[in-house]
């Protein structure tokens, strides 16, 4: 019985271990955290009732005194405003500042100074510093525009960026794009960039698509994901197992195989949801046609066939057991006993997770030579599945820009996915898979590479199916899934669950 | 109210706890003085004294509360205009809620256990700690001790004591009782009784604490006087102690009553409300709707009906039960 009353939040324990919750952490300590942490229930603390009632006005009635957003703070912004294109790149690690400047012909923002708030959700290295670097030499390159880099926790920066679009927004902020971002623009406060991008926007992939709402780009990928199995190749072996499957049937009998050498065969963070809900969404990838799931993502409504198809075929894996003990209680990513910290410490064989995973697993085990002993597969097919060969489930980290300087914000987008610029987020690791196919040459991890490889040939790559819908109706599916992995209720339902959402 | 009584001692009789302040005044004017000076000077020291917590109270609590119901009549995912009212279609989508009908039971459950496991549990740990014995300042430093730690420090402990093959599975193999582990926070029918446990051991140290104040308050004649009547132990704790303690308890009630309806931090850290909303409380379901999932009206209409929930249930108890431990003090002043 909690008898206090208490306003505001305190931290809950929930956060990540130190390390993996920057979002372009690193390959040492958590390069991952991005968008699916970023899902992971954060933190709301310890709000009675009363205190969130009042939370919930505070935030909408005063936001627009409240946003932090200091536009007019700090940075004593150079005089020298024209000729800014001609500025020289004062630090090493802008090499590509050129690539900006030569784009907006430094006459951003009219040549009249200006500063730009920047939250992104690096609060630790080697992100941070990165981040802060590309700002330096952002602002080395036009010295009119300025940039006031503002790191906000991981599990506090979606909420602050709600409030903050109430009232004063930050002039760039994090961008996981999908249905998020569509509810965001009705704010009326996120800049269209489409324009200002077209003549580089294409050097990203098709995976932008995933910022744009109705063909508009409204925000800008710098780093990819995708999601697959993680597997350990020396569990793999001690049950016998050749190689990884290639259909469901296979990983059916794999499981076999490794509940008979006493092994736990798959990982699963049922309590964080997300996980769960990336089975059925794999399963709707291999039995639903391309169209289909896009316009049913469109309407928010799953009605084909092919969705309970999709449970049923999760069903059967269900049916074969393959989770670890009290797996509907098990964290994502916290703890030596998340469904991470079971592979990394060699106590289950697999798990579907993105690849960020090898980033989030130093943490939680000891041993050091973990990453040599992981694999990476595709998601097994399915026989008579009517889903496009090579489809993929994923998804990124990006930036919008609100609607105060959006020619300065666009360039200073341009410049970080710039192949250069790319390059040297992956080298510093702050970057795993960067959105700039030209930068991927600097991956240098070889199970990475298999990764990339595998992102590079797959026919498309669809955003997780929460971030895509309008987030209350990804929500609903996340729980639907998450109840059939308890046992609670049918294939059917699950389809039914998102219509049932979008019409509340 | 000091201003109230230095006025009045300036006067022939002074007025110690006399509350309203116009007696003084009247005394004043009868007396010829002028009203007008510490008139002003106790609106001052009203305003001075009064001032900030009534600008607090209205802006932290009852303005909030009226935006928030203002909100619960829209469908609003918090960003942009609020749109057309849909009048009372959030409240009723709570009502034929499921998740949310069964979050109410969780609560009620969780009120209902405390009430008769952990309200006996305090007052027999708290007769036990107030007699006279070796080590009874550590006894109740060890008692008190978890109310000390933060919801989320408690949470995240047991969370970690709680994982398969964890602490607790281990020792309950050791005593033998292996066969009664189960996988505490991932099964349906456990969870919310897991959590309870949690809830209680953190909580207990307080409502020990508290019945030890009241037993404090106790006059130890009142218990010699009934052992030389003749009644045995049990029959002075059960028709002296118990009886005396009782405001204390209806208090600790109370706040427990109230503690669980709000139920939130421990929940949250420990099991997110799941698995399958096994363990959702009103407030894990209004956290996750309004914040997670950008339904700002719906979750808006959840706090009202939660704030209701409460504020019913203090009014009632205030009136019923606690009304005859406060007459004197709340209760007085409009007699």
């Amino acid at each position: 019985m909690t008898f206090s009353v208490t306003f505001g939040t305190t931290g809950d324990g929930r956060t990540p271990p130190p390390g993996t919750r920057v979002e372009c952490g690193t390959l040492a300590e958590g390069t991952f955290m991005t968008s699916r942490t970023n899902r992971l229930p954060r933190q709301l603390a310890r709000a009675t009732a009363i205190a969130a009632v009042a939370a919930l006005a505070i935030s909408a009635c005063s936001s627009s005194k409240k946003t932090a957003a200091p536009a007019t703070s700090a940075a004593a912004t150079p005089a020298a405003t024209t000729a800014a294109s001609s500025a020289p790149a004062t630090t090493a690690t802008a090499p590509a500042t050129s690539a900006a400047s030569s784009a907006a012909g430094g006459q951003l923002n009219g040549g009249k100074d200006v500063t730009l708030t920047w939250w992104h959700n690096a609060t630790a290295d080697p992100g941070m510093t990165a981040w802060k670097q590309a700002a330096d030499a952002f602002h080395a390159a036009h010295p009119n525009v300025t940039i006031n880099v503002q790191p906000v926790q991981n599990e506090s920066i979606k909420t602050k960026i709600q409030v903050a679009l109430q009232g004063t927004p930050p002039d760039i902020f994090q961008q996981w794009g999908g249905g998020a971002e569509a509810t965001q623009i009705q704010s009326g406060k996120l800049a269209d960039l489409t324009s200002l991008t077209s003549s580089w926007i294409g050097d990203l992939g098709k995976s932008v698509a995933g910022w744009q709402v109705d063909g508009k780009q409204y925000g800008v990928p710098y780093d990819y994901h995708v999601v697959g199995f993680w597997y350990r190749t020396d569990l793999f072996t001690k049950a016998g197992i050749s190689g990884p499957p290639a259909t469901f049937d296979d990983l059916i009998a794999d499981i076999t195989k490794l509940k008979a050498a006493n092994i736990t065969p798959i990982s699963v963070g049922g309590k964080d949801k997300w996980p769960d809900a990336f089975y059925w969404e794999n399963f709707v990838l291999k039995e639903c046609p391309k169209d289909t799931i896009t316009s049913s993502i469109a309407a928010a409504k799953f009605t084909d066939p092919c969705f309970t198809k999709a449970g049923d075929d999760l069903k059967k894996l269900l049916d074969a057991k393959p989770f670890q003990t009290g797996f509907l209680g098990t964290p994502a990513q916290q703890g030596a006993g998340s469904s991470a910290g079971l592979v990394a410490n060699g106590q289950a064989a697999m798990e579907l997770q993105g690849d960020w995973e090898l980033a989030v697993m130093p943490s939680l085990t000891t041993d050091k030579n973990f990453a040599s002993k992981m694999g990476f597969f595709p998601f097994p097919s399915i026989s008579g599945g009517n889903g496009e060969p090579g489809a993929a489930l994923g998804g990124g980290d990006g930036f919008s820009c609100s609607t105060k300087a959006p020619d300065a914000c666009a360039a200073f987008l341009q410049f970080i996915t710039s192949a250069e610029e790319q390059a040297s987020l992956v080298k510093s690791l702050a970057v795993t898979i960067p959105s700039n196919g030209s930068a991927t040459s600097a991956i240098t991890d070889p199970t990475l590479k298999k990764v990339l490889t595998y992102l590079q040939g797959v026919s498309y790559n669809q955003l997780y199916f929460d971030q895509a819908l309008p987030t209350a109706v990804g929500n609903a599916v996340n729980d639907a899934v998450s109840n059939f992995f308890a046992g609670q209720g049918t294939a059917a339902d699950i389809a039914a669950s998102a219509a049932k959402a979008a019409t509340q | 109210m000091s201003s109230v009584s230095r006025a009045g001692s300036r006067t022939a009789k002074p007025l110690p706890g006399e509350g309203d302040p116009a007696p003084p005044a009247q005394h004043a004017r009868a007396l010829g003085r002028a009203p007008a000076r510490p008139s002003v000077r106790q609106r001052l020291e009203l305003l001075l004294l009064l001032g900030p917590a009534f600008i607090l109270f209205v802006g932290f609590v009852l303005i909030p509360i009226a935006v928030a119901v203002y909100y619960s009549f829209f469908k609003w995912s918090g960003f942009g205009p609020l749109g057309h009212t849909i009048g009372l279609a959030n409240y009723r989508r709570a009502i034929k809620d499921s998740v949310f009908d069964h979050a109410v039971m969780h609560n009620v459950t969780i009120a209902l256990l405390s009430l008769f496991i952990q309200l006996p549990l305090s007052i027999s740990l708290a007769l036990l700690l107030n007699r006279r014995m070796r080590g009874r300042g550590f006894l109740r430093l060890v008692v008190f001790a978890p109310y000390v730690l933060s919801e989320a420090v408690t949470a995240v402990m047991w969370l970690m004591l709680l994982q398969p093959g964890g602490f607790v599975d281990h020792v309950l193999k050791d005593v033998g009782l292996g066969g009664l582990i189960t996988t505490w926070l991932a099964n349906t029918h456990i969870v919310l009784y897991t959590l309870f446990v949690v809830v209680t051991w953190k909580y207990i140290g307080f409502g020990i604490v508290l019945l030890l104040a009241g037993l404090q308050g106790i006059p130890v004649e009142l218990r010699e006087a009934a052992a030389l009547d003749g009644a045995s132990p049990w029959q002075t704790t059960r028709q002296v102690t118990l009886p005396l303690l009782g405001p204390t308890i209806r208090i600790w009630i109370f706040l427990s009553m109230i503690g669980s309806l709000q139920l939130f931090d421990i929940v949250w850290i420990m099991t997110l409300g799941g698995p399958a909303g096994a363990s959702t409380t009103m407030a894990t379901y209004l956290i996750d709707k309004g914040f997670q999932s950008y339904e700002f009206g719906y979750g808006s209409a959840v706090a009202v009906i939660l704030f209701i929930i409460c504020f019913v249930f203090a009014l009632l108890y205030q009136r019923f039960a606690l009304r005859r431990d406060t007459r004197g003090a709340l209760t007085g002043m409009v007699r």
